[in-house]
């Protein structure tokens, strides 16, 4: 579902990028022309400051839709939980 | 569940052994255990913290291991990840994987730890004499898993 007022998604930063952009979660209306992960992590990286630094292209930042993994073309829809965060080092 | 992710630390023998079962088709059982060290990236590691994001990390060890059991022939498999604090020469994790034969068990089981550390999501951060750090990726581990993906599987 998607009309005017934009796209309802929630977002989840993990890790050193929470620690960096200093937020956990957040729900945020985004506009019609985000409807991808590439989309939207350039959205973001417009606020400035820390979020252009962090999300910067080249910068190394994974991203999972609804908890799988996702790449830049992957699309975005109302009610989606995207996480955003750095390389794994698990094991 | 062949998939476990804790705080509590794991008996690696209780384990493989109810991996087993007892079964008399199983000829193989490969284990790996990650431990932490007391040392990276030349500074002295005092203890270090594990991050994951619940609600993705099991259903990501779920899908390694599905995968796994399509490459190779595979009886059980399992593995158990820690979370929380831990302190150096703790055990992290635990994967387990019978099968009838040695080769299936080898593969699968280096398959499942090389894709773990490269696409569940969890995150090391180290405490240090000069402060707290997260750990970074490494290359090689992207490297690691790369292999599985050429055309021709490099195991049996």
């Amino acid at each position: 579902m998607r009309d005017s007022a934009g796209t309802t998604v929630s977002l989840v930063y993990l890790a050193r990028l929470r620690e960096a952009l200093g937020a956990a979660t957040e729900r945020i209306e985004a506009p019609p022309h985000v409807n991808t992960v590439g989309s939207l992590r350039a959205w973001l990286a417009a606020r400035g400051g820390v979020w252009a630094t962090e999300l910067a292209p080249g910068r190394a930042v994974r991203v999972a839709v609804n908890h799988d993994l996702a790449d830049a073309d992957t699309p975005i829809a109302a009610g989606d939980e995207v996480a955003i965060f750095p390389p794994v080092t698990g094991g | 569940m062949p998939v476990r992710v804790q705080t509590e630390d794991f008996d690696v023998g209780r384990e493989l052994s109810a991996l087993r079962d007892g079964d008399p088709s199983i000829g193989a059982v490969a284990a790996f255990v990650g431990t932490v060290r007391d040392v990276n990236a030349d500074a002295s590691v005092t203890s270090m913290t594990l991050e994951h994001y619940a609600g993705m990390t099991e259903k990501a060890l779920d899908a390694i291991v599905t995968e796994a059991k399509t490459r190779w022939s595979v009886a059980q498999a399992l593995v158990i990840h820690r979370v929380g604090p831990l302190k150096p020469a703790d055990q992290i994790v635990l994967v387990g994987v019978t099968s009838a034969h040695r080769g299936d068990a080898f593969a699968a089981c280096e398959f499942i730890m090389d894709y773990l550390k490269t696409r569940a999501p969890f995150w090391k951060k180290e405490e240090t004499p000069s402060g707290t750090r997260w750990v970074e990726a490494r290359a090689s581990d992207d490297d690691a898993a790369a292999r599985w993906q050429s055309p021709t599987k490099p195991a049996p």
